[in-house]
């Protein structure tokens, strides 16, 4: 029967899994990339948030910094989850049963669902939202943001650690 | 070998010992030495990127250094504060670590070259200073960085 859990199993199992989590520089060269990938993708949305939630950049229409900003955030999540598939492939099983890696996960996908409600709801801007400039619920949307990244970076920081396995 | 003789006594603090001594206070520092990474690195970038010509074109970059800048010294606070408490709970295995080295002549020269020469191209009218100027400004600002980021990253594999 498929499950999750049989699936890491057999990615385990993998030459590449092995490869990468018997090689001695692989794990710490992809590690060092979703560090520093971190800075575009966490730092670049903690900007856009602070302009949703209204604290910075106020001078500048908000549709324009998340139409500048978009490209560079979307690019970071790319090396961001690449990066992150690669550390996942190396021990799937012990990633799966981490609590810290599970609750990550959880919000990870939380965080998704929020910045899709946000850019469908900016796509269908009544024409009254479109001259004022505004995009109804974006102080909520990059309020959930702001909390959900800083719960990501800690626990992914946290998935390091097994304490409760 | 006076590096030598001071290490041992930052190792002695009793700051040192009781992260030593912890199981769950250097993870915690380390969460904050993150995050302090997260929010600094961006704003940098963001700053830098824009020097260059790139990103959040709307804003100027002088306007969007300003805008930010209350965030990138919150960062730095926050990252030298948490480094300083790792550093003290295990400053002899620093001592031995070309990485550590690295990391903190690198970050020397980045925090020099970002609160002198950046600081006052950002500070400049737009109008006198020259693309090129800035683009070198940038690429310089970036590489520092990325030279502390990736030999602190380094210092976990030696």
């Amino acid at each position: 029967m498929f499950s999750l859990l049989s699936a890491c199993q057999w990615l385990e199992g993998t030459e590449w899994s092995i490869a990468i989590h018997e090689s001695q520089w692989v794990y710490p060269a992809i590690e060092s990339i979703h560090v520093l990938g971190l800075c575009l993708f966490v730092g670049f949305t903690l900007v856009m948030d602070l302009r949703l939630v209204g604290v910075a950049l106020r001078r500048a229409p908000l549709l324009k910094v998340v139409a500048q900003l978009a490209p560079w955030i979307r690019g970071g999540f790319v090396v961001m989850l690449v990066s992150g598939a690669l550390l996942f492939s190396t021990t799937p099983v012990k990633f799966y049963g981490n609590v810290f890696f599970q609750a990550k996960a959880v919000m990870l996908l939380l965080a998704g669902t929020n910045a899709w409600l946000f850019h469908r709801r900016a796509a269908h801007l009544t024409d009254a939202e479109r001259a004022d400039g505004t995009v109804p619920g974006a102080r909520l949307a990059g309020t959930i943001s702001l909390v959900l990244w800083t719960g990501i970076v800690t626990s992914g920081r946290m998935v390091a650690y097994n304490w409760f396995n | 070998m006076p590096f030598l003789t001071f290490f041992q006594w930052c190792s002695n603090t009793v700051v040192g010992t009781v992260i030593r001594d912890s199981t769950w206070l250097f993870p915690v520092i380390e969460t904050f030495h993150l995050l302090g990474l997260g929010v600094l690195g961006g704003t940098i970038l963001i700053v830098d990127l824009r020097l260059a010509g790139f990103g959040l074109r709307r804003v100027p970059a002088p306007e969007l250094a300003r805008e930010v800048n209350g965030w990138m010294l919150g960062g730095l606070a926050v990252i030298l504060v948490s480094g300083v408490l790792l550093f003290l709970s295990e400053p002899l295995k620093c001592y031995d670590n070309a990485f550590f080295w690295i990391k903190i002549g690198s970050l020397l020269l980045a925090l020099a070259f970002t609160f002198t020469v950046r600081r006052s191209i950002l500070g400049r009218e737009p109008h006198l200073v020259t693309a090129r100027q800035r683009t070198l400004v940038a690429v310089t600002s970036f590489v520092l960085w990325a030279g502390v980021g990736i030999a602190g990253r380094g210092i976990a594999f030696y």
